[in-house]
């Protein structure tokens, strides 16, 4: 996985609350047994008109946003199914962080596991991120290892996230690599398994 | 010191290890996979040259993409060539490490969580994963089970544990006897409609109390499978003799002196009465009536004799906003009765409401009526076996005689992965999960409901109280 320090790139408000995975990515581009080419799918429904075409409204279909790395959202991002795709969907895009107040856990957990960074903040907070955003120069700051976001007006704002999560993205860690460590434990409590409940073990 | 809830005991008793980084190492029982969310982790695996842990440990079927006419046919004739190849891939997959593996158009074979019930694949006690959010379903048995993204999948397929951080506690009792007509799907918009779709996040949710223990394990698999669209990480029942008579003599139930060993250990699985929970809620089922969603969200919930809201009633801008944009995607007017709404499909199925006993539901309401003229109505069983029970129950005669599409096993239009689904501009009755935008097919309206309501809704060709059905001669 991709390590992730630092991301100094534009960021595009989406100010709509519960974007469930369905409108991040829809179930017709999951057809797919690759992880790469998403991208095209993302937002499919709000992105284009039922020909194709772009819709000129949807913030990643303007100039100044179309080469965003960073998404504002509204509460409650990612709920809905576990697909993968959401975050895969959008890293193919180019953003490799969203901001929101709150995000739903299986999306949260998602995107630790392909190097996306999910940055939860209070209300007020993504309130004023989502104006800057909308102003002229929209490009943010992200600094993971000071665990800050450098908004275009100069403001530093922090946020909080546990330090496991964030050792996993500055160092683009492999779980498996990682938990095959323990891969006695892992034979240890089989056999202990197989005494306390043979009928699972068996 | 306080005692443990259901929760804390099953999770107690899978922690292999802890790691540094405040992760606990979670042995997991059972993995359950389909064609959808699993290339990707085989191809990482192959990739790394890690090979399967426990091929034993997991089972997979086809079902998000399949076709469900002709299945008989096999996977070559899947006529959709990206649908194809993700099924052969998988049957690739599974031939290559083992897998047991319950093919398209196999009996055995359908939506990934009626199959694993339904074989006694899920047991209680047991931790069981699915790269699929509606695993909580089988938290009906008294197991540990969520969905999972991709790159978990192929933890679990590598190690046979996952990496995880301990939920809180949270319990939700519902309290009181429905009326007639109210059952577990209403339970679930009920609760979802309280606490909204971001109001279990970071939990797992017991569901207990007298209308709980009262419900079927049908009717307890709908309520679970529902928690993800609370947030919930899982939603659980303590199992009780229900559970256990459902389990016995299941194909991959314990038999013998395993069967007794086995219920002994499933006895103690309850929340010990001093337990501590973070947070309760009571529902009082008495109060429920028959719940249909209004919106597109599983949140916007209505009784079905109630009216969409107007965005002028709304407590704040946003929330107006939010509405405004739902009504319009729905094509409804705030403030009218959800009854007036035209129907154009209705959809019987999914991992939620396709069980015998929906279909029995369905069937009833069905006996002797006919479907709507400018109605399209399909019933599609969740498994092979479900199918086959209900032809035995002459239950498929009633429904087709009603002018109901009765179709072959999978997820069909749930999500609109395979042919079913819905076109722009078409309202559907479902008794699916999800009602997001564009979830059964692109500029689709769907609304959730019980699989009675949606035969009332087929019948009516508008959403209706099914108790306020006219009566048909000879049916009582
Ligand atoms: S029926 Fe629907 S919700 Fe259930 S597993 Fe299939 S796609 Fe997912």
């Amino acid at each position: 996985m991709k390590p992730f320090t630092r991301l100094d790139a534009r960021a595009a408000p989406l100010d709509i609350a519960n974007v469930d995975t369905d409108q991040i990515i829809p179930a017709r581009y999951l057809k797919t047994v690759e992880r790469t080419g998403l991208g095209k799918g993302l937002f499919a429904a709000m992105r284009y008109e039922a020909d194709g075409t772009p819709k000129p409204d949807f913030v990643l279909n303007q100039p100044d946003y179309a080469s965003a790395g960073v998404l504002i959202a509204g509460d409650n991002f990612g709920c809905g199914s576990s697909r993968e795709h959401a975050p895969w969907a959008l890293l193919d895009f180019g953003i490799r962080c969203v901001i929101s107040t709150s995000f739903a856990d299986i999306f949260y957990n998602n995107c630790f596991n392909n190097g996306l960074l999910p940055i939860v903040l209070p209300e007020d907070e993504v309130r004023s991120l989502m104006d800057e955003a909308r102003g002229g120069n929209h490009v943010f700051s992200i600094d993971l290892e000071a665990k800050t976001v450098t908004l275009p007006s100069g403001r530093v704002v922090s946020f909080n996230l546990d330090a496991g999560r964030q050792e996993k993205l500055v160092k683009g860690l492999d779980a498996i690599g990682e938990t095959l460590q323990h891969v006695s434990s892992i034979d240890d409590f089989e056999a202990q398994r197989r005494l306390t409940q043979p009928w699972v073990a068996a | 010191m306080t005692g443990k809830t259901l929760y804390d005991k099953i999770w107690d008793a899978h922690r292999v290890a802890e790691d540094a980084n405040g992760e606990t190492i979670l042995y997991i029982d059972l993995h359950l996979i389909h064609e959808v969310t699993t290339p990707q982790a085989f191809a990482g695996l192959r990739a790394a040259g890690r090979p399967v842990r426990r091929p034993d440990r997991t089972l997979a079927v086809a079902d998000h993409n399949v076709p469900t006419i002709n299945q008989a046919a096999g996977t070559g004739a899947v006529a959709d060539d990206e649908a194809r190849l993700q099924l052969q891939t998988l049957e690739r997959n599974v031939a290559e490490a083992g897998i047991e593996f319950f093919p398209m158009g196999d009996v055995r074979n359908g939506i990934v969580h009626v199959v694993g019930p339904e074989q006694g694949r899920s047991q209680p006690g047991m931790t069981i994963v699915c790269g699929d959010s509606h695993t909580s379903t089988h938290g009906a048995f008294g197991a540990l089970a969520h969905g999972i993204g991709t790159s978990e999948v192929e933890h679990v397929l590598a190690t046979q544990t996952l990496r995880q951080r301990k939920a809180k506690n949270m319990r939700v009792w519902f309290d009181g006897e429905p009326a007639p007509g109210v059952g577990a799907k209403d339970f679930a918009l009920a609760l979802i409609g309280l606490i909204g779709t971001g109001g279990g996040t970071g939990s797992v949710i017991e569901y207990a109390g007298p209308a709980i223990e009262a419900l079927s394990m049908e009717g307890r698999m709908t309520l679970c499978n529902m928690t993800i669209e609370a947030g919930a990480k899982a939603g659980l029942i303590a199992p009780d003799a229900k559970a256990f008579d459902y389990m016995r003599g299941r194909p991959a139930a314990p038999k013998g002196a395993a069967w007794e060993a086995a219920m002994t250990y499933w006895s103690s699985l309850f929340s010990d009465p001093d337990a501590a929970f973070d947070r309760e809620i009571h529902i009082d089922t008495a109060a429920l009536s028959p719940l249909v969603t209004w919106g597109t969200s599983p949140e916007d919930v209505v009784p079905v004799s109630g009216n969409v809201p107007d965005p002028a009633d709304a407590p704040n801008a946003a929330r107006a906003t939010q509405i405004q944009r739902a009504l319009d995607y729905m094509g409804l007017t705030g403030g009218q009765p959800i009854s007036e709404a035209r129907i154009d499909r209705v959809f019987i199925g999914s991992c939620t409401n396709s069980r015998i006993e929906d279909l029995r539901a369905a069937a009833d309401v069905a006996r002797g009526r006919k479907v709507a003229a400018h109605v399209s109505a399909m019933v599609v069983p969740g498994s092979g076996l479900v199918r086959d029970q209900a032809e035995a129950e002459g239950l498929d005669q009633i429904l087709i005689a009603a002018g109901f599409d009765w179709r072959e096993p999978g997820c069909s239009m749930c999500l609109g992965m395979n042919p079913d689904k819905l076109v722009p501009g078409e309202r559907c009755a479902s008794t699916s999960n999800r009602n997001f935008e564009g979830r059964q097919g692109p500029g689709g309206r769907t609304h959730l409901m019980s699989p009675a309501m949606a035969a009332a809704a087929a019948i009516a060709g508008h959403m209706i109280d099914m108790r306020d059905l006219p009566l048909v001669d000879g049916v009582a």
